[in-house]
């Protein structure tokens, strides 16, 4: 049995594998399944100040190896998060990592403060939602507007502070290194890459909001260039994400720097992924002979 | 246990229709907490998400769901090619079933195409009491018509194109029974149960309907499959995984 511990900005994971924000609503859906203290952390469903309603549907299409969503950050908003659902998390032995979001900086700023004094680990500051038209994913795509918000949220927050970044950028590893100026104490990333299906019997966009999120397997190439890229760019720690669906997926993501790894749209093929990818994990570092996961971050060996 | 996941064996598999199969699986712990109105969430092998199919029969005693569904496109058909001895990954059973009550007298199902299937184990449990309107794009699309009338039922069938029963809409005959019925059950295309609210609404008869969305989790966490509801008379976008699949018809925004 292999150590799969891991320490991301001083908090302590229990293994490396987080369901990512949005697949897991709050968690408790999933309890059904299995005991949420088996997962390294949970990143929650992004949360703003006011409930969000969220897009029309259709919010969902199916794409070679991968999938499209267009929620459009439906959400209860911050207070019933920090009444209603946190307490609930807080119980569970795992670390919780708020995924919070905004139209503009003064409101993730406020969304970050009421987090301030609760027993939340970590803040996952969202800049790169692509399916809100206000702000979101613009915030993550100009390295200004990016330091902005993370100078502005980092003001506001004393918890160690991860900024999810968008892939949908000229170079990624620009933003990473503004917002690790700006205060960011980790990056995540990759979120969905914007994308469109087209019905051509109808000459509908299949998403009622024409555009969504991409992700799935079909992106995990990106998602390891991505994570690569920017953990030789930034000091500090990357969690890596898109398209993980096994443990050696896993572990070839860390080899390319990540320090953990959050799990997304495989939970809607099987809801046992990220117990399962933890347990394969272990598996792969045993047969190596690895006695630590952290052994294997950043290790990968390029040409 | 609200759900589980797993892999059950199909005892029974047949095509009753063109491109329409019907599936029996041995899931003991499925069949024992399953209600009429609920779905089950089957894996491909080929395909992230999962597809969403309403559960037809229920047989606590046998163990077994039945279920019956479409080739709607390549999901499906991987699923078609199942057969008789292989196992299907199912996560199951998931949402809200219809609401159910021994003291209506009178009841009237409804089901438009593969809308039809989960009124058979409706009319299984309301009998006699039951009478069902089912309607086809034509003759060669009709299902269930035998398993509705084996259950003591009125069977009512509309044929778009007049091939076989009465030719039109189910919303004729049904508009003509409407005022003797305690509840009406519905399931199929949109603009079917869209006319149907209406008349439960004008004739002030219960109404619920079973609806469909795109889906991904299946049960309630992605927000994935919203549709329009009203909620303390505030528009809520509900999901039909897990709010639904049957919501009371006024609480729809259509």
């Amino acid at each position: 049995m292999a150590d799969l511990s891991v320490n991301i900005c001083g908090i302590d994971f229990k293994n490396p594998v987080i369901p990512a924000s949005g697949v897991f609503g709050y968690g408790r859906e999933y309890e059904e399944f299995f005991p949420l203290e088996k997962l390294g952390g949970i990143a929650t469903k992004g949360t703003t100040l006011n409930r969000r309603t969220g897009n029309l549907s259709p919010r969902i299409a199916e794409t070679p190896s991968g999938m499209l969503n267009s929620v459009g950050l439906q959400n209860p908003g911050i207070d019933h998060f920090i009444n209603k659902e946190l307490p609930y998390l807080l119980e569970k032995n795992t670390v919780i990592l708020a995924n919070i979001a905004g139209s503009t900086p003064e409101e993730c700023v406020q969304v970050a403060e009421k987090l301030e004094n609760t027993d939340v680990h970590m803040i996952e500051l969202n800049i790169s939602c692509p399916n809100v038209k206000q702000g979101g994913a613009a915030f993550g795509t100009s390295c200004e507007m990016a330091s902005e918000v993370v100078s502005k949220v980092r003001k506001a927050t004393t918890k160690p502070l991860v900024v999810k970044l968008s892939p949908n950028v000229t170079s990624i590893t620009n933003i990473a290194k503004a917002v690790e100026d700006s205060g960011a104490d980790a990056v995540s990333l990759i979120n969905t890459l914007l994308g469109m299906r087209i019905d051509i019997n109808t000459r509908r966009p299949v998403l009622r909001n024409n555009v969504g999120g991409m992700s799935g397997r079909a992106v995990f190439p990106i998602a390891v260039r991505m994570v690569w890229q920017v953990a030789n760019a930034v000091k500090i720690p990357v969690i890596g994400m898109g398209g993980i669906a096994s443990g050696k997926d896993a572990i070839e993501i860390m080899m390319a720097g990540a320090s953990a790894v959050q799990v997304g749209a495989v939970l809607f093929t099987d809801p046992y992924a990220p117990v399962r990818i933890a347990e394969e994990i272990n598996d792969f570092l045993d047969s190596k002979n690895i006695s630590s996961v952290r052994d294997i971050i950043g290790t990968v060996k390029p040409w | 246990m609200k759900y589980t996941q797993g892999k059950y064996l199909i005892l029974d598999k047949k095509s009753i229709a063109r491109e329409i199969y019907s599936f029996t699986i041995s899931c003991p712990e499925v069949a024992e907490i399953a209600t009429a109105g609920q779905f089950v969430h089957i894996r491909t092998g080929n395909f992230i998400l999962r597809r969403p199919v309403s559960i037809c029969g229920i047989d606590r005693q046998k163990g077994t769901l039945r279920i019956v569904f479409e080739v709607r496109g390549a999901g499906t058909e991987e699923i078609s090619r199942l057969n008789q001895g292989d196992v299907i990954d199912m996560l199951a059973p998931l949402g809200h079933g219809f609401t159910i009550n021994p003291d209506f007298k009178k009841v009237i199902l409804i089901g438009g195409g593969i809308g039809t299937p989960p009124m058979l184990s409706l009319a299984g449990i309301y009998g006699e009491k039951a009478t069902v309107i089912t309607g086809f794009r034509s003759a060669d699309a009709v299902i269930l018509q035998n398993d509705f009338r084996k259950t003591g039922a009125e069977v009512i069938l509309c044929t778009d194109d007049g091939t076989t029963g009465i030719h039109g809409f189910v919303t004729q005959p049904f508009s003509e029974i409407v005022n003797s019925a305690d509840a009406v059950y519905a399931c199929g295309p949109m603009p079917m149960l869209k006319n149907i609210a209406g008349i439960c609404n004008e004739n002030n008869v219960f109404c619920e309907i079973s609806l469909e969305e795109r889906m991904a989790c299946g049960i309630g966490a992605c927000l994935g499959c919203a549709c329009r509801t009203l909620r303390n008379d505030e528009e809520y976008f509900a999901h039909v995984c897990k709010d639904g699949p049957v919501f009371n018809a006024k609480e729809v925004i259509f």
